[in-house]
């Protein structure tokens, strides 16, 4: 059982503040990352995995610096982002290489391929492989010397939903061994079916912290902005302010439409059709207009 | 301090690569050139010793050490697969040693070895030459290999800047710059030949002590330091 801390950590480049003041403890269990691309999880990835020096604060495994400490790496087993691997080398080739760094041998490295089920392939070279095989055999090389910690950097992009499950299933299986699982992530979904704890990031800074239903639920009450065009805009504004799921409406007279501020998302995505049909309104356009990700991860930093 | 799986990942890396045909071309024109002196001007130690300093020893060897040296670390850094050796309980000091020995054992391979075929079929190692060059392109293949080594650790631009070292200052401005020549890898190297060669064949403008302390002193210093940079290498590609 370990335990990952980053304590008040900071992180820049330059000018630029990749991770800003980020404070968590990553225990046994499957833990996402989550955050929008560009917020700073593959910075706080290579952090844990010793690849970047914290500018501030510190990072720790089991109260031991991971920063210039070698002997981290008998507890880690890091599945970097990167594609590049030893393509010239066979699957086998890779991992026995992998487990001869670790001190270990060919008995060690089979039992990896074995476990990430890509025995039948291991003698061809790693530049013959497709994404999802290389991610297996990466995988193989991150768990060839059996470490209580995992650490992947957006390890499911690329790969078709067959992989993905199975990678989710073995992931599982090695938290619920008690190892310690960190995976990133920018797919809330994929954080969802896997993870039973998540950690949000957003630019650079820890933004929520918790059970997946917990931010599931931060992210869905938050105020919905919707644009509607509909046959009658007034009469369609003034019924709907009556209601109390939304909080303001705005007659945009430059767009031809309304600019809905929704409270509470569930009563308004019923009450909308029902307004519409008994003052006989025909909908026309009912879009959501800040739906990217960017802005619900931005909405839970403000929360 | 050596680790043989490194070694044996490295040997790979530098061979497999298209680059290394290099390591083939060069050796194999110095060959022809040397056959084809012979043949047709018979063989002369002078000659044999203007080719040997001209061509081998002054742009064979460093270009050679550039294509192993910075072939042995500056690709993995680059495409970030150096990932796989640093995540593991092994000191990085130990990885740069292990990757010295390959890039010196290839660079020794493709330029003494045929430095010394070459003396041999030029004048048949008359007056030592094809020795004293041979001396030369090994001491030169370590002092090299470590410069170079260091260059792939600290930048991603290597093989330029080694390419330029190589045949700017060692092959233009170490052959006529005079002031150029006591800071040359080429000129240390010719020090040791110098001394072994016949009187007058071969001259170094460094001497014998200072060049065998100069060549120890950046050896020694360019390994260390890239050890050091090493375990504070940034990887490449983030955000």
């Amino acid at each position: 059982m370990s335990t990952l801390r980053i304590d008040n950590t900071s992180r820049w480049f330059g000018n630029v503040v990749a991770v800003n003041d980020v404070t968590m403890t990553i225990g046994p269990g499957v833990t996402g990352l989550l955050g929008p691309n560009g917020a700073g999880k593959s910075t706080l990835i290579n952090m844990m995995g010793g690849f970047l020096a914290p500018s501030n604060g510190t990072v720790t495994l089991d109260g031991a610096q991971i920063w210039r400490n070698e002997s981290v790496y008998r507890q880690i087993g890091v599945v970097p982002e990167r594609e590049a691997m030893y393509d010239f080398l066979t699957g086998r080739e890779f991992v026995v290489a992998n487990a001869e760094l670790h001190g270990l041998g060919a008995k060690e490295a089979q039992r990896a391929l074995a476990t990430v089920e890509m025995e039948y392939a291991q003698d061809r070279k790693v530049s013959t492989y497709s994404k999802g095989m290389r991610q297996r055999v990466k995988m193989a090389s991150a768990l060839v010397h059996d470490p209580s910690v995992l650490l992947l950097d957006e390890p499911f992009n690329g790969m078709d939903p067959r992989q993905r499950m199975q990678l989710m299933d073995l992931l599982r299986r090695m938290g619920a061994e008690g190892r310690t699982v960190l995976f990133s992530s920018h797919i809330l979904e994929e954080v969802e079916q896997l993870a039973s704890h998540i950690e949000v990031i957003v630019a650079g800074r820890h933004a929520a912290s918790g059970d997946f239903r917990r931010i599931r639920r931060l992210m869905t009450d938050r105020p919905h902005r919707y644009l509607v065009r509909s046959s009658d805009d007034r009469a369609l504004a003034a019924a709907l302010i009556a209601d109390p799921s939304t909080a303001g409406i705005e007659v945009d007279l430059a767009e031809g439409a309304l600019r809905i501020q929704a409270v509470d998302f569930g009563r308004f995505t019923e009450l909308l059709p029902k307004v519409a049909r008994e003052h006989s309104i025909r909908l026309l356009t009912v879009s959501p207009s800040d739906e990217s990700l960017e802005s619900v991860f931005s909405y839970l930093v403000a929360a | 301090m050596y680790n043989p799986t490194v070694a044996r990942l490295t040997y790979r890396a530098v061979l497999g690569r298209r680059r290394a045909a290099i390591l083939f071309v060069l050796p194999g024109l110095l060959l022809l050139i040397a056959a084809a002196v012979r043949g047709f001007n018979g063989a002369d130690d002078q000659v044999a010793a203007d080719v040997l300093g001209g061509f081998a020893i002054a742009t064979m060897v460093p270009l050679i050490g550039v294509i192993a040296g910075t072939g042995s670390i500056g690709p993995e850094i680059d495409d970030g697969s150096i990932v796989y050796l640093l995540a593991k309980p092994v000191k990085r000091p130990t990885i740069i040693f292990t990757k010295l020995i390959v890039a010196i054992a290839v660079t020794m391979a493709f330029s003494a070895v045929p430095t010394f075929i070459a003396g041999y079929i030029l004048n048949g190692n008359g007056q030592q030459v094809a020795i004293a060059y041979t001396v030369a392109a090994l001491v030169a293949s370590i002092a090299y290999s470590a410069l170079f080594l260091l260059l792939g650790t600290v930048s991603r631009h290597a093989v330029v800047i080694g390419l330029v070292y190589a045949l700017v200052w060692e092959t233009l401005f170490g052959s006529l710059v005079p002031g150029a020549r006591t800071l040359s890898v080429q000129q240390w190297s010719l020090a040791l030949a110098e001394k072994i060669g016949g009187e007058g064949l071969i001259g170094s403008d460094v001497g014998l002590p200072a060049a065998v302390a100069l060549l120890a002193g950046v050896t020694v210093a360019a390994t260390w330091y890239a050890g050091q940079k090493l375990r504070v290498l940034k990887l490449a590609g983030e955000e």
